[in-house]
């Protein structure tokens, strides 16, 4: 503990919001929506506490790995622009800290989970903090171009979880919500990637457009968007999909596969001249088609009781 | 007897020690709420204690 005389001196210490800011809450909002979504499409209800409670688990737990990688990534976040205000790399909250706030919450999260709804969710929650923390932030962001490609699982996992919350297992639903955002994250983080480059370079990072140069990412994008669609329109044929999933599915899948034919027409020259306009486009499109996906999920499962949801 | 007058600090430390104070508190509603919840929707609380129960056991005519 510091010295509280000499404490006063400084002035970097910790706020409350500090603490919160190494759970990353705009991730958690991700988490939380398409967890809240696998337990709401699913097909067992489930009390409305224990499903509370369970969404808060399973923020808690991505929020924990948050911390986790802000602990081992610190002196990536330093020299990144988009991250050198995180607490810890601003000096107001030390690395031990960060790891000390990880560990416990992720032990909280995954034990209430089990508590509250059942084992199969919580072991598949330990599963993602430790897929996230120790298999993408410590061995994979550093090592490979692929990183994101494989990391991307930790994101994916959220609406499993919710569906194993009601269920009590895994099933070709959760599984294609799984491979939704599996497939999703590669093209919508190097759309990313090709208009804040610098950052990742000047921090190491070998991301594709450092690597693989930045007409290589532009054809990886394409070719993960067109692997997506057959994935994303999957799950229009399984217990969960509907003509309403369908038809938002077809005209968001079409409308990214354009989105991408673009991006990959472009050579840097044309970039660099509307200063990214298309790549930012992309991205930005790439946040509602994951978002609406899941909404005419929602929706569908919403409306089932009225004989207007699925098949 | 004087006190050392009160420091930004204070306040920052006070904003935190607040914040944990709501975090605990909130942690022993939920833990309450679940208890509540968990045995009015008479979740199993019998478990194995050593000894024969029947009421934990499947009747035959249920096998």
């Amino acid at each position: 503990m510091t010295d509280t005389t000499s404490a006063f001196d400084q002035t970097t210490e910790a706020s409350f919001g500090d603490y919160i800011a190494l759970l990353k809450p705009r991730v958690m909002s991700l988490v939380v929506f398409t967890a809240l979504a696998g337990l709401v499409v699913a097909p067992v209800a489930v009390h409305p506490f224990i499903a509370f409670m369970s969404i808060l688990c399973i923020a808690i737990g991505g929020g924990a790995s948050g911390a986790l990688n802000m602990w081992w990534d610190s002196d990536i976040d330093a020299v990144m622009k988009r991250t050198k205000g995180r607490p810890v790399p601003a000096g107001r909250v030390t690395r031990q800290e960060a790891l000390a706030l990880g560990l416990t919450l992720s032990g909280f999260a995954v034990v209430m989970l089990g508590l509250a709804a059942n084992w199969v969710a919580a072991g598949l929650l330990a599963f993602t903090i430790f897929f996230y923390a120790v298999v993408y932030t410590i061995w994979l962001k550093r090592s490979t171009p692929q990183n994101i490609v494989i990391g991307g699982a930790a994101g994916a996992f959220p609406p499993m979880i919710g569906w194993a919350v009601a269920t009590g297992g895994v099933s070709l639903e959760s599984v294609l919500m799984f491979a939704l955002i599996f497939m999703w994250t590669p093209p919508h983080f190097w759309a990313l990637a090709l208009f804040m480059n610098d950052d990742y370079s000047n921090a190491g990072v070998p991301m594709l457009t450092v690597t693989h140069g930045r007409k290589a990412t532009r054809v990886h994008i394409l070719v993960y968007t067109l692997l997506l669609a057959p994935m994303a329109l999957a799950i229009a044929a399984t217990s969960i999909g509907g003509p309403i999933y369908l038809v938002t599915s077809l005209v968001l899948n079409l409308l990214f596969i354009r989105g991408a034919l673009r991006i990959w027409r472009r050579d840097e020259d044309q970039a660099g001249a509307d200063k990214y306009a298309t790549e930012k486009k992309f991205f930005r499109f790439s946040l509602a088609y994951l978002f609406l996906h899941f909404v005419a999920l929602m929706v569908q499962a919403g409306l089932a009781p009225y004989g207007l949801g699925g098949w | 007897m004087s006190f050392r007058e009160a420091h930004e600090l204070h306040k920052r430390r006070f904003g935190r020690n607040l914040g944990l104070l709501l975090v605990l508190s909130a942690f022993v509603a939920l833990v309450f709420g679940l208890t509540i919840v968990k045995v009015t929707e008479g979740s199993k609380m019998e478990a194995f204690d050593h000894t024969v129960r029947p009421s934990l056991t499947v009747p035959e005519a249920q096998k």
